[in-house]
């Protein structure tokens, strides 16, 4: 079977089926889920029974109903974010490739001194001192994301901006957002779209760390890393209750990096096979 | 090369290589190579020529197979041979010569390393050895220093001495065959004649075998005894060097030989009307950081004109053109268009400006946006200089390819789909489509083969004739001044040394430099790079 125009390999397809399986959940949570998000229907970690199909949490929700609805607000979030993120990252980064010396400058100073912190510290500041919303969380992780996004979108658009179609366009007067939008980005989305997997897998994970930390996602809606963190004393008693959402979160993970080893070497292949050496 | 012995060294029967597309690159070609002897392939690109010169070594490119025939090796067949047997007779036996030098060697080692690593690593000499004999080779190269030479790294010596250096790395292993790949086609007309020469003194003087791959039958007919026509794969004629040059039985070989030919008779163009000129550049200066690429050059181009630059490569040719068009800000005078002086910067040049000098490029493959379509591409200025309404652009681009030659339903398809000669022409197109009244046309030939760039020029001429566009023609072929330009400008690091009517230039008295140049293209006979050489040695003597 092909998938545009390519044959992706059966470690490709198990990614692809996780992923299709996980966003099918995300978007129909509302009728898949046998509870609500936020209702009680037992007592704290109730074993697996018919009813509660992986138990209930510490306050007595049904676990495979948080765990559906959290698919939702993780991926969701960290979907949001990442698109925020090459949106900012690509504008300036191509912007610092074509706009000249002194704006390269400006930005790419701009985002060493951003690199330089830590990023778990420096959202951990941002979050503390603005609260915790979604809105926050999401512009938060977005902005210091970008600066990831700007190295590689300025990278590949410095080795474009030295073609000749580009100094043609510059010739005929064209502006920069024409040049950017037109001779450049349509030449630099195949290194982005593989970066935009890998990009969507940290932010998936980091959301779910900050969740886990207490400054991601808030009660009393679900998401994995939250779920990790209200469960987590379950596992001294030797309880399954965090596995659940841990394991939902390195299915998630290794689904998306198998889909991006396969666009990966798509792009990098050689244009043949074997030679009789 | 008279030491033609009847040992055969190289024996290619039914050779047959396939792309893994099906494809066929190769189609059952033979070929004998007896010692002392030069066998000359030639073709356009795709004629299956380097492709032969690698399965010579049974070696095919990523995406290639050999799928048929034998190749022998004094003998032995190497298809047969196991992957040690082949690796012991590649660089033992045959070794290559590439065409571009810059891109073979690791720029991280020094000269001397890449030299000897062969034999070194084959266990055929011991280092001190392998050193030796790689000086003996330095000096019979007639390379500069020759024991320090290998001390050097490859950006340190220049284009020619590289393509030499490699010669040497391709000898190290004493091999009795030479495939030379294009050897010479990356280096100016001055620096090529020096290399042939002492390429056809190395194959006498070791007596070896070579196939000498090139694109240029002038070129083949110095070194060669035999030579290989081929396109599409095929073999279009085997003969004797004299035979084909003189008498070529097929039809190909006989356009080929025409229009090389023509490249060496001087076509006497008049000078067009000099009364208007359209581009003035007075006293321009272009400076890259310290370096000065282009000092204080003056040139005009009338309207119907065409002026040609020319110089070896680094002579500030395309500098010049940067400066006029505004990409490298002229430092002194200025650069007018009908008598109005420019913004020394693009920045500061108004939409109009641009539009009347159009700027034609040498690697079409680079020139076009290989994600736009066609019709995006040409269609572009005419929306942007003339705010036209799509449908009019459309009408206009299918105008357009009619004008250069192309069916008007390439306008949907993607230029990676199409030949070098089809893109070129998609440029030039492009460059009509601002209405311009210059061109500035940078090398637009040079990548694009003989038959193929001989379109191309007609092209422009035909188009000079109708629309009046005036033409800056840089190029380092004097063939293609001869014919097509009124004036010749030749530059010299960064300088104009002689500026005038193209027949004057090209007739004594000459400037030393010029002659120097003219002397330095090959010419369609087989002893002509022994009479150059005879005449300069006289000279120098």
């Amino acid at each position: 079977m092909k998938l545009f125009g390519y044959k992706p390999p059966l470690t490709a397809w198990v990614g692809l089926a996780i992923i299709v399986l996980f966003v099918f959940v995300a978007i129909f949570a509302d009728f898949i889920a046998p509870y609500g998000e936020a209702e009680s229907v037992g007592q704290t970690w109730d074993d697996p029974s018919f009813a509660n199909w992986l138990g209930t949490d510490n306050i007595g929700r049904d676990l495979l109903s948080r765990l559906i609805f959290g698919a939702r607000m993780t991926i969701g979030v960290a979907l949001v974010t990442t698109i925020l993120s090459f949106f900012i990252g690509i504008t300036t980064g191509f912007m610092a490739a074509v706009g000249g010396p002194v704006i390269d400058q400006i930005l790419s100073r701009l985002v060493d001194v951003m690199l330089s912190i830590p990023l778990l510290i420096f959202a951990l500041i941002i979050l503390s001192v603005f609260g915790s919303s979604i809105s926050t969380l999401v512009l938060t992780l977005a902005i210091l994301d970008s600066t990831r996004v700007f190295r590689l979108a300025r990278a590949v658009a410095t080795n474009l901006a030295v073609m000749e179609y580009v100094e043609a366009a510059r010739l005929r007067g064209e502006g920069l957002w024409w040049i950017m939008r037109r001779e450049i980005l349509p030449n630099a989305l195949p290194p982005m779209i593989s970066e935009f997997g890998l990009r969507f897998c940290f932010n998936f994970l980091f959301v779910a760390s900050l969740s886990f930390l207490g400054l991601g996602i808030q009660p009393p809606f679900a998401d994995w890393g939250g779920m990790v963190r209200d469960n987590g004393k379950a596992i001294s008693f030797g309880l399954s209750a965090p596995l659940w959402p841990a394991i939902a979160i390195a299915t998630m993970t290794v689904g998306v990096n198998l889909v991006v080893d396969w666009i990966l070497s798509i792009n990098s292949r050689p244009s043949g096979a074997s030679a009789e050496m | 090369m008279t030491r033609t012995s009847n040992e055969t060294i190289l024996k290619l029967t039914d050779l047959r290589v396939e792309a893994l597309s099906g494809a066929v690159l190769v189609d059952n070609v033979s070929l004998e190579l007896k010692r002392g002897e030069v066998v000359g392939l030639i073709g356009e690109s795709g004629a299956g020529k380097s492709t032969i010169g690698l399965a010579s070594m049974v070696y095919a490119r990523a995406g290639c197979r050999i799928t048929g025939g034998k190749v022998e090796v004094a003998g032995d067949d190497v298809r047969e041979l196991d992957a040690d047997g082949r690796r012991e007779r590649r660089g033992q036996r045959i070794a290559y010569i590439a065409q571009s030098a810059a891109a073979s060697f690791n720029p991280a080692h020094r000269l001397m390393d890449q030299v000897i690593e062969m034999p070194v690593s084959h266990g055929l000499m011991k280092v001190e050895e392998a050193k030796a004999w790689a000086l003996e080779l330095f000096r019979a190269l007639d390379l500069p220093n020759p024991d320090t030479f290998g001390d050097r790294y490859p950006h340190q010596v220049s284009g020619g001495q590289l393509q030499r250096a490699m010669a040497a790395m391709a000898m190290s292993c004493r091999p009795d065959i030479l495939v030379l790949d294009e050897p010479t086609t990356a280096l100016d007309v001055t620096t090529q004649i020096e290399v042939l020469a002492l390429l056809k003194k190395l194959i006498r003087d070791y007596n070896m075998a070579a196939l000498y791959i090139t694109h240029d039958l002038a070129v083949v007919a110095q070194v060669s005894d035999r030579i290989m026509v081929l396109r599409h794969g095929k073999m279009v004629e085997l003969g004797e060097t004299a035979q084909i040059l003189q008498a070529p039985k097929m039809d190909y070989t006989r356009a080929l030989v025409a229009e090389r030919q023509a490249a060496d008779k001087l076509a006497i163009i008049s000078a067009a009307n000099q009364a208007q000129p359209v581009l003035e550049a007075n006293d321009v200066t272009g400076i890259y950081g310290t370096f000065t690429a282009v000092k204080r050059v003056s040139i005009t181009v009338a309207r119907g004109e065409t002026v040609a630059v020319v110089g070896e490569s680094g002579s500030g040719k395309s500098s010049l053109a940067r400066v006029i068009v505004g990409l490298l800000p002229c430092r002194t005078g200025e650069v007018k268009l009908h008598g109005t002086a420019l913004s020394p910067d693009l920045k500061g040049r108004s939409r109009d400006d641009l539009r009347k000098v159009q700027l034609i490029y040498q690697q079409p493959d680079v020139a076009l946006n290989p994600r736009q379509t066609i019709g995006e591409i040409i269609g572009r200025p005419v929306e942007f200089y003339f705010n036209r309404s799509p449908a009019e652009v459309k009408a206009r681009v299918a105008e357009l390819l009619r004008l250069v030659g192309l069916p008007e339903d390439y306008a949907g398809r993607l230029s990676t789909a199409l030949s070098g000669g089809q893109k070129q022409r998609i440029c030039i197109a492009r460059a009509l489509a601002a209405e311009p009244d210059v061109i500035i046309c940078d090398e637009p030939t040079s990548a694009l083969d003989q038959l193929v760039a001989e379109e191309i020029l007609k092209l422009l001429k035909s188009l000079q004739d109708n629309l009046g566009v005036g033409y800056l023609f840089i190029t380092h072929d004097l063939g293609i001044v001869r014919r097509i330009a009124h004036r010749t400008a030749v530059m010299l690091k960064g300088e104009i040394i002689a500026q005038g009517p193209t027949a004057e230039i090209f007739s004594p008295p000459f400037h030393p430099y010029t002659e120097r140049l003219l002397s330095s293209v090959p010419e369609m006979r087989t002893d002509w790079l022994d009479d150059v050489l005879a005449k300069r040695s006289l000279k120098s003597a």
